[in-house]
């Protein structure tokens, strides 16, 4: 066809920039993998001590690489149907929808400082939700319970992130040509049945869009974690990233930090690669009507 | 005990994750080619008081600048540990002694200030001076107030269960019983936090076995977490915990938004083991309380058998500086004139003493009680004064590396998901 794409020269700035603050950093990390450096010394190069120390001699790794599991299908789980629904529900003509719109768009303008702050007053045993409402339930040690604490996060940090995938499905959802519902109206089809039937497939590559940013960044999330328990209580929500800060800039261990972040890139390119492949999305297509 | 009293900022500094790369650290370190020399520290707090006398001392000396940067606790500690490795620290470095100025100085990376204090070493404490010597030199100076920890109390509380503000352990015991009648929670303790956690372990310690047990644990001495002292300490705090000693909730209970002293202040507590700059939040938190006479504070109770000196107190002692090695002979000549002509001049002490704050100074008792929180500030005085020693938080005493699993581990211990033999087991092996 003789096609030719836009010159090199326009990729320049994409990929000096991507160069700069990805590839020589994460070469960087690499490269610290290898070494011990407590930061303040100069780093001596250890060669795969490190590697073998972090994934062979310390449980816990594996115990933060199980956490960080959970967190991932846990908010996805949480996240996926919560904004699909929200999307779909902002995208329709109903009464006052352009107000509940904004109102549910809120939480993702907040600081995550901010909202960890917020959430740690309601989660109070002695002067939040529980002091101020009427259930017998609610008092509980939210942050404070091992085992309820990653439910918590998942919940908050869900809470944070909805709002921005509800946008991209309401997005999705406007691009679906009304004919195909009025079509289907005719022929038939309930409200459910389009959702199932039109929605959802016409959706497709949104889903995968959403689904990639959901289980990538819940990967790699920390800010909401770190500032509402700094991975305590008994690091039951120590997942990788967090466990990464700490041993890094609390301990002070470099060479492990290193480790467990070329670990976290790997899966996360992993990851994305698989979904890609998965949803056949390299072939991507238009199956826009008239497209 | 990190005193951040707002964890949350730390988020905010933190957020550069991947910080790894930012290992060449901040461009304006002392290393350049300017004359200036420069100076980090710390946003809020009682640190616009220090950026002020910098700001005189500037005005005063066109040829000796110094440029300050003001930078959030929790950043502060990443930032100046990768400044100094890397040979691009300010000239003046800010620490909290301990393990990092240990570090600092066997790395070579300050010099020695022994010959540049003037006239510091006779007029600060000798409890808080102690803790910038490294083999008998001084490697660092106080620069800002001291903050022991103290027991602050609700008097409201006590009269109406009838108890005497306990002085020793005995009466700690039997005010614990009391209360519990009464349905008052004895202590307030935010254990979320799990540092103040540590002032108790650090007083209990102290009051059983003395200075002398924790000393061992930091010059590394084989084993010497495993001591009958710090079991005793464990043993105690988990008994406080299980049998309403601390308030029932105290592992949900954290310290960035004031809950503990909250605690206190509503009467849902009679007592709280907090730092002295909680004395301050009180006043501005919850004015009411602070006003109403009851907010009251007393020393740590004595142990009937301990071996410990009862005047012995723990906390922070100061934050200090050193003068950085990497910098140039001008640059470090500029710091070594500020800390001997300028550190706790008239002006800055009188703004401290006007912000509640302590300097750890001998010769200001006058000026003290002109002061609207005179008492306070007095009896701050005195316990530092008189304190035959002062325990720097353990957290900051030990190596850096060790910090982050005693507070693991401490937390553990208040959960009850460790038992004490494990925590001393699992520190031994560190």
């Amino acid at each position: 066809m003789g096609h030719k794409g836009p010159s090199f020269l326009m990729a320049l700035p994409a990929v000096l920039f991507f160069g700069i603050f990805a590839l020589i950093p994460l070469f960087g990390v690499v490269v610290i993998s290898f070494m011990e450096w407590n930061v303040l010394g100069s780093p001596t190069w250890v060669g795969l001590s490190n590697w073998q120390a972090v994934l062979f001699d310390r449980p816990f790794t594996w115990t933060a690489l199980g956490l960080t599991i959970t967190f991932v299908i846990g908010s996805y789980l949480f996240q996926a149907p919560v904004a699909l629904l929200l999307g779909v529900f902002m995208a329709g003509q109903q009464r006052y929808r352009a107000l509940l719109a904004v109102l549910y768009f809120l939480p993702l303008l907040f600081s995550s400082v901010a909202v960890g702050l917020t959430f740690q007053s309601l989660f109070s045993p002695n002067y939040g939700l529980s002091a101020a409402l009427p259930f017998d339930w609610l008092p509980n040690d939210w942050l404070a319970n091992s085992d309820l604490v990653m439910w918590v996060m998942i919940f908050v940090v869900g809470w944070c992130f909805v709002p921005f995938h509800g946008l991209l499905y309401q997005a999705g959802v406007r691009q679906i040509p009304q004919s195909m519902y009025e079509a289907a109206t005719i022929d038939g089809a309930g409200r459910v049945r389009q959702f199932f039937s039109i929605t959802i497939p016409q959706l497709r590559y949104t889903i995968i869009t959403s689904s990639t940013l959901m289980l990538v960044g819940s990967l790699t999330y920390f800010d909401l974690i770190f500032v509402l328990t700094g991975g305590q209580p008994a690091n039951a929500v120590r997942i990788l990233p967090l466990d990464m800060y700490v041993t890094g800039f609390s301990s002070y261990n470099l060479g492990y930090a290193s480790v467990i972040a070329v670990i976290l890139v790997a899966i996360g390119l992993t990851l994305s690669l698989a979904l890609n492949i998965i949803s056949g999305s390299s072939k991507m297509e238009s199956d826009k009507a008239g497209a | 005990m990190r005193r951040t009293t707002r964890v949350a900022a730390a988020g905010l500094g933190v957020t550069s994750l991947l910080a790894l790369s930012a290992c060449g650290g901040d461009d304006n370190g002392g290393g350049g080619g300017d004359a200036d020399a420069d100076a980090w520290i710390l946003t809020g707090g009682g640190w616009p008081a220090i950026q002020e006398d910098f700001d005189r001392w500037n005005e005063a000396n066109e040829d000796a600048q110094i440029d300050t940067e003001a930078i959030e606790n929790d950043s502060y500690k990443g930032q100046i540990r990768t400044a100094v490795g890397s040979g691009e620290a300010p000239t003046l470095i800010m620490s909290w002694t301990g393990g990092a100025l240990l570090e600092y100085a066997e790395e070579e990376r300050i010099v020695d200030l022994s010959e540049h204090t003037g006239e510091l070493e006779s007029r600060v404490f000798d409890s808080v001076w102690q803790n910038g010597q490294v083999d008998d030199s001084t490697y660092a100076v106080p620069l800002n107030d001291v903050q022991p920890v103290v027991m602050y109390y609700n008097q409201s509380v006590f009269d109406e269960a009838g108890v005497e503000i306990p002085e020793t352990w005995e009466d700690v015991e039997a005010a614990i019983d009391t209360f519990n009648e009464n349905d008052v929670a004895p202590f307030s303790l935010a254990g979320g936090s799990v540092w103040p956690a540590l002032m108790w372990l650090q007083y209990l310690t102290d009051r059983h076995g003395g200075e002398e047990v924790f000393q061992a644990v930091v010059e590394g001495e084989e084993g010497a977490w495993d001591n009958e002292s710090i079991l005793f300490a464990l043993e105690t705090m988990q008994d406080l915990g299980e049998n309403g000693g601390f308030i029932d909730t105290y592992n949900s209970v954290t310290a960035d938004q004031n809950e503990d002293a909250q605690l206190l202040a509503d009467g849902q507590a009679a007592m709280l083991l907090q730092g002295s700059w909680v004395y301050s939040t009180i006043h501005q938190d919850f004015p009411e309380f602070a006003e109403s006479g009851d907010f009251g504070f007393t020393s740590f109770p004595t142990l009937e058998d301990g071996a410990g000196d009862p005047s012995n107190i723990v906390g922070n002692p100061a934050n200090f500086w050193s003068v950085s090695a990497d910098a140039s002979e001008e640059e470090q000549q500029i710091a070594f004139d500020y800390i001997s002509e300028n550190l706790y001049n008239e002006e800055t002490v009188t703004s401290m003493l006007e912000a509640g704050s302590l300097p750890p100074l001998s010769d200001i008792e006058d000026q003290i009680a002109e002061t609207d929180d005179a008492d306070f500030l007095e009896f701050s005085s005195g316990l530092v004064g008189e304190a035959n020693h002062f325990q720097l938080s353990w957290d900051q005493a030990v190596a850096p590396e060790v910090a982050q699993p005693l507070t693991d581990n401490l937390s553990q211990i208040l959960r009850g998901d460790m038992a004490p033999e494990q925590f001393v087991e699992a520190m031994n092996s560190l």
